[in-house]
């Protein structure tokens, strides 16, 4: 029915939507910031000393500062991937909050705008506290970091959406393993995270170049190892394409699932 | 201008005209028309699966009609589905208060859903929660509180934003008589401050209860309307005699001695009759039977034109 697929309106409502979202989170504050702090402190410690000891430089850097701009890459992805997948879904489905707003003037444009908003917002908060644990480490080279924050909210951006068509499509939490398994490790694994992506067979390189990750990295990187960053308006525009693109889409499939 | 002339002017608060809802194949509702005036309390009838929530949805825009004309306040529905739902509450049917929220916390995050200010915000919730008796539990986390206590909750959101108009899918599906008591006083408040009030039900006797008005809708139409004293006259007898734990033997020995329209279901044989005395007379001649005579309700007219299968 051609009634879903027209243009979303983004208007100021996306905020009472995200500011929802951060008053619960403000509830959970405690657990939430151990998450945020102690995951990429294993990271860091185990794989930046453990593997840094063997490796030593990468690309011409220490390997924890290699790591660690690719941590706060994929942590951004991780995080924003989580709550547009298992959050957004529960606010969905079994919790019936959307049922809930849609009785009022919200509308789903607004929901998935204010969605993602805040699943940015908790990428942000993810890659700020690994940039700070990693300037505690001395893994940080250089004040331009600070400029990590503002991109670590346009990753979230680019992630949220496919997460949230994911929840869109799904009839359970079990469907996002497929999600996780087929898309989310492999942009792990292959997105210059933990070595360079110019070591991979050419053919792998042009297909890691559609990938979203790897413009995150490319963007964090420099700012990190005090680098002059490279094409950075292409990499946000990957970055911004893809959010754009997956805002639109999860808008038509959440109307179909909820506005029948 | 006077008052009267006002009223006149204003246009009905609901206005649906040969609404359809097609899924697919299935036409959930067909060709159904009906008006809904200020003021009135107007309930919606039916068995499960008849139309009653799919109508409420295209009410408040959350399910665009297939064909028909919809007006809610005089506007277009199709157009004006968000400004629709600003000057409508909602209790839907299933609850879906927010779990991560206290009481207060779930009346002031959904009035920002309505971009209300937080003074005007603050003065309703106290007002509110003291109107559906939960004044002392505003702290409380809503996963600690009864069903009957969430229902009242649901129906204190639906009036944070002082709606015109109160949609109620259900209310009392669920509670104990204490409850479904408390909250059709608590609905008489209501119409009785001048809300119009819209509501779906399977109970008979809230309809009887608290309408005005009365739809009963069956697969997708409307298949009776009016007050319900008038739906009693139209479509029941009187009277009814019921004879619980009748055996064949006793049905053929009234038989066709009686005078009145007779209908079984289980162990019970309804009578409907327009004078009930002469059988009433002749069954307590009859030792050991056990009868009960009392004036046709809506729950008669309900399942005598709706039909006592059972559906799914």
């Amino acid at each position: 029915m051609t009634r879903d697929l027209h243009i979303p309106r983004i208007r100021s409502r996306a905020f009472i939507v995200w500011r929802r979202n951060v008053l619960v989170w403000q509830k959970l504050i405690a657990p939430s910031l151990l998450i945020n702090f102690g995951e990429p402190l294993l990271y860091l410690l185990g794989l930046g000393y453990g593997l840094g000891m063997f490796i030593g430089q990468m690309s011409g850097l220490p390997y924890l500062t290699f790591l660690a701009s690719g941590i706060v890459a994929s942590s951004a992805m991780n995080t924003a991937s989580f709550e547009g997948m298992y959050s957004v879904y529960t606010r969905m489905v079994p919790q019936r909050t959307y049922a809930s707003m849609l009785a009022t003037p919200l509308d789903v444009d607004d929901i998935i705008a204010g969605e993602m908003l805040w699943c940015a917002t908790k990428s942000t908060i993810s890659a700020t506290a690994i940039l700070a644990v990693a300037s505690l480490l001395g893994a940080v080279l250089s004040w331009a970091a600070v400029l990590v924050v503002p991109i670590a909210f346009v990753i979230g951006l680019c992630f949220a959406g496919p997460a949230i068509v994911m929840s869109a499509f799904s009839r359970s939490y079990d469907f996002f393993n497929y999600y996780f398994t087929l898309v989310i490790t492999p942009m792990f694994i292959l997105c210059g995270v933990f070595y360079p992506t110019e070591t991979l067979p050419d053919a792998l390189q042009t297909f890691v170049q559609a990938l979203p990750l790897t413009h995150a990295v490319a963007l964090v990187r420099p700012l990190v190892a005090d680098q002059a960053p490279l094409h950075v308006g292409w990499h946000l525009a990957v970055l911004l394409l893809y959010a754009a693109v997956s805002y639109y889409l999860a808008v038509v499939l959440v109307r179909r699932r909820l506005v029948l | 201008m006077t008052a009267d002339k006002i009223g006149n002017s204003a246009p009905p608060v609901i206005r649906a005209v040969g609404l359809v809802k097609k899924f697919g194949e299935a036409e959930v509702v067909r060709d159904v028309t009906f008006t809904v005036f200020s003021g009135q309390c107007v309930g919606l009838l039916g068995p499960n699966g008849a139309g009653k929530t799919t109508t409420i949805r295209m009410i408040l825009g959350q399910s665009p009609p297939t064909s028909g004309e919809l007006k809610v306040f005089g506007r277009a529905v199709s157009e004006h589905a968000s400004w629709v739902r600003g000057q409508t509450g909602v209790v839907p049917q299933h609850d879906d208060l927010d779990p991560d929220f206290t009481l207060t916390e779930n009346l002031r995050v959904y009035a920002s859903y309505f971009g209300l200010d937080p003074i005007t915000t603050e003065a309703r919730i106290q007002e509110l929660l003291d109107f559906v008796n939960l004044g002392e539990r505003a702290r409380s986390r809503v996963d600690q509180l009864s069903g009957g206590m969430m229902r009242r909750l649901t129906i204190a959101r639906a009036l944070i934003n002082d709606p015109r108009l109160v949609v109620l899918d259900e209310p009392t599906t669920g509670l104990d008589p204490q409850a479904r008591h408390m909250i059709w006083a608590r609905l008489r408040d209501l119409k009785g401050s001048g809300k119009t009030l819209l509501l779906t039900t399977h109970y008979m006797e809230e309809a009887e209860r608290l309408c005005d008005d009365l739809l009963i809708i069956d697969r997708g139409v409307i298949i009776a309307q009016g007050s319900p004293r008038e739906l009693i006259d139209e479509y029941v007898e009187p009277e009814v005699v019921e004879l619980r734990n009748v055996d064949a033997s006793i049905q053929r020995e009234l038989g066709d001695s009686i005078d009145c329209r007779t209908e079984v279901v289980g162990d019970t044989l309804y009578c409907y009759t327009p004078d009930s005395r002469p059988l009433t007379r002749r069954l307590q001649d009859i030792p050991g039977l056990s009868f009960l005579h009392r004036p046709a309700n809506l729950e008669d007219v309900f399942l005598n034109i709706t039909g006592r299968d059972l559906r799914e």
